[in-house]
């Protein structure tokens, strides 16, 4: 008869380290990051060796310069004499700008385009995979540019719009689409806080009353919801929300006096007015459809990763085919849609990086274009460069997950 | 086996690194070609022909150099460059010169640290518009559209130049002269600014060229010169006395026709130098003692060039203007070979 015993306990020897397959990983992740550290190591010194040899160093002093030259769309006050600080700032809010908005319309076009691409009607099947291909497989530099061109190449210049026999006129007298943009009635207050009665004041004032309003329908529509799971009864509250929206805004704007300023061509150009620039309708619009052809197959995944059971109880409810979609499935399909999403809201904003193509002023045409260049610190530029689109990116990532966690399957 | 590829691409980068830092002379040599930057299309200065081959005022520079370097004109390989991007190029080493438009500015000598050795072409910016507009004078150009290569000094003259007039305008920059004359053809903007040589030199392209007319306010100076990276001393004296030969050469009656005999036939000292039959001037260089007489043979002297590319013969029309000879009341003034 033999008793068991633990195994004797081997000392560690420096061999285990390869050999036993407890600590091998831990050796090799180690030697990885030393190689890894010694690269940047070269890298660095490198730069720095042929800086010097150069003759030239690292600072940030050129970011507090006059930046000296103008920019086509500024979001806040900007003129040459600004520092190339402020001209970056300009270009971050322009980034900013077009990829908020091609977010908005890219996730409606791709919405659209993944429900209708499982339409049982043939012809809209077939449309929406046309798009669909066509738009995922081309690269949004060339739908930038093709937009662009088309845009300069179909419209009429302003000059055409002269004269009382003039080749083109403005629709209504109040829009004007030209080949530099399209000219709209901008609205401005005539009463109200700040200089000139347009500050910013009155905006914040506008969004306040919205903001407001948004808080009361969702109160009414939890009530509703209670009486509703009380009674059995829905109350109607079409009206009064409709009402809640409408009512406060409108007198808010009607005290603040708001008036509307058409443009109007005087000397080369519109005056007045909202100028919305060709190159940000050129480099929005492309964004929107290539973007969105890759939401609309995340949809699709979606909705197919729903089973199709769903659909035919929800059906044998008697719901129609709409109420379907919007209650039953796509809830469920949201869960698989969001976080392949997130990547799409990354991938705009990166993509608009492509703006310097179509003159555009966002960050990597003004930081990373006209200062790098005019005063030749590329590498800081890029560094910065680098800095903004990892911030920003990290930033949407991590909205966009708090988002995702709301909405995925709670397991408990 | 991988992690040894990575070392010796590793140290493949570390050479190459380091060598860049040795004579760009010796380089070039050991290479048998010499890099130079110029514009990505600028028909007269530096465009490539029909068949592929770069012609023009700027490439004529970039020829001579290589000719006086390596014998050869056509040692050359030639890099388009932006205006965004020919810096970056000359100081990585990418290019050994840059012959293309380029004003000499004093941030870019100091600051950025290159080197002009010269000005081939005294210019200045000037602007263009379509003669339907009806304007006569850039000062009436209030609340008018621009079209701006980025990246130049010419964005930044524009800028100036409407602040200190106190109108306004509106920039819509372009990459290159292609997408500028491109963009005002369009419409896309009323006016097209850049150096008015190059504005010149665009409308010579268009297809009614009477329709375009050149507002008389030229707002800067712009001396245009072939640069070199700062610190190669060697190599920059080579590139400023081969564009130095090219002007001497005009002041002095030697042409591509007579470059091959006038050395041994003239009783000019300076002449005898310039083409090598006398004195060590090739030697203190590190060329060859014909170097002189090999870049003129090229594409002929200064004179010719110009009159060549961009000359009042050829469809861009310009006028020598303060590009003649100092000789002759312009700004152009080798100093000696001697």
């Amino acid at each position: 008869m033999t008793t068991l015993t633990d195994p004797p306990k081997g000392a560690f020897r420096p061999s285990m380290l390869l050999y036993d397959s407890r600590y091998r990983s831990l050796t090799l992740q180690a030697i990885a990051a030393i190689v890894l550290a010694l690269c940047f190591l070269y890298l660095y010194s490198n730069v720095a060796a042929n800086l010097r040899a150069a003759g030239l160093n690292i600072s940030y002093s050129f970011l507090g310069n006059t930046a000296g030259y103008d920019i086509n769309q500024t979001l806040i006050e900007y003129t040459s004499q600004s520092t190339n600080w402020r001209a970056a700032i300009v270009g971050i809010l322009n980034t900013l700008l077009v990829a908020f908005l091609a977010c908005i319309t890219a996730t409606i076009f791709g919405v659209l385009a993944g429900v209708l691409r499982l339409s049982p009607n043939w012809l809209v099947r077939k449309l929406m995979a046309f798009y669909v291909e066509i738009f995922r497989n081309i690269p949004v530099l060339i739908w930038i540019i093709i937009i662009f061109t088309i845009m300069t190449a179909v419209l009429p210049a302003p000059s055409a719009f002269r004269g009382d026999d003039s080749d083109s006129s403005m629709l209504f007298n109040l829009a004007a689409f030209t080949n530099r943009g399209v000219y709209i009635p901008g609205p401005y207050f005539t009463r109200g806080f700040g200089a000139e009665g347009n500050g910013a004041l009155n905006w914040l004032l506008v969004i306040a009353v919205l903001v407001g309003s948004l808080i009361a329908t969702r109160a009414v529509s939890a009530s509703a919801n209670a009486k509703q799971a009380a009674t059995g009864v829905r109350p109607k509250t079409l009206w009064l929300n409709l009402a809640i929206w409408f009512v406060p805004v409108i007198i808010v704007l009607f005290a603040l006096g708001l008036q509307w300023d058409t443009p109007a061509l005087r000397g080369f150009n519109f005056q007045g007015g909202l100028k919305i620039g060709g190159p940000l309708i050129a480099l929005w619009f492309a964004l929107s459809i290539y973007t969105g052809a890759f939401i609309a197959e995340n949809v699709r995944a979606g909705i197919q990763a729903v089973s199709k059971g769903q659909t035919e109880a929800a059906a044998a409810l008697g719901l129609r085919p709409r109420r379907v979609m919007s209650l039953v499935v796509l809830p469920q399909a949201l869960r698989v849609i969001i976080p392949p999403l997130i990547s799409q809201y990354l991938n705009i904003t990166k993509n608009s990086s492509l703006a310097i193509a179509v003159g555009y002023a966002d960050i990597t045409a003004t930081l990373g274009g006209i200062t790098l260049n005019q005063t030749g610190r590329a590498i800081e530029c890029v560094l910065l460069l680098m800095l903004f689109y990892l911030i920003i990116s990290l930033l949407i990532s991590a909205f966009m997950n708090v988002y995702n966690n709301t909405m995925k399957l709670k397991e408990r | 086996m991988k992690k040894s590829v990575i070392f010796g691409a590793l140290t493949v980068a570390g050479l190459a690194a380091g060598a860049a830092a040795a004579g760009t002379l010796d380089d070039v040599k050991a290479r048998g070609k010499l890099n130079c930057g110029v514009t990505t299309g600028l028909v007269g200065f530096a465009a490539p022909d029909a068949d592929g081959n770069w012609e023009g005022f700027d490439v004529s520079v970039c020829r001579a150099v290589a000719a006086a370097v390596l014998g050869d004109g056509n040692a050359v390989e030639f890099v388009p460059t932006t205006g965004k991007t020919r810096f970056t190029a000359l100081s990585s080493g990418e290019i050994d010169m840059l012959a293309r438009n380029t004003t000499w500015t004093f941030s870019r000598d100091v600051d950025l640290k290159f080197t002009f050795v010269g000005v081939n072409y005294y210019d200045g910016q000037g602007f263009m518009v379509p003669k339907a507009l009806g304007v006569s004078s850039a000062k009436d150009l209030d609340g008018a559209t621009v079209c701006i290569q980025t990246g130049t000094t010419t964005e930044l003259n524009l800028a100036d130049f409407f602040r200190t007039n106190n109108i306004s305008y509106e920039p819509v920059p372009v990459e290159t002269n292609a997408e500028g004359q491109q963009q005002y053809l369009a419409g896309a903007c009323d006016v097209y600014t850049t150096d008015a040589s190059g504005l010149a030199s665009t409308r010579a392209t268009f297809e009614a060229p009477g329709d375009h007319t050149l507002l008389p306010e030229i707002i800067s100076k712009e001396p245009l010169g072939p640069l070199v990276r700062h610190g190669d001393d060697e190599w920059g004296d080579v590139v400023r006395w081969t564009l130095n030969a090219l002007i001497a050469a005009e002041e002095l009656g030697v042409t591509s026709a007579n470059v091959s005999e006038i050395g041994t036939s003239t009783n000019n000292p300076e002449i005898k130098r310039l083409l090598g039959t006398e004195g060590t001037l090739g030697e203190m260089m590190g060329l060859d003692a014909d170097w002189g007489a090999k870049a003129i043979a090229v594409g002929g002297n200064y004179g010719e060039i110009f009159a060549k590319n961009i000359g009042e013969e050829t469809p861009i029309g310009l006028a020598r203007g303060l590009n003649a000879q100092w000789t002759n009341g312009g700004l152009l003034y080798s100093p000696p070979f001697r």
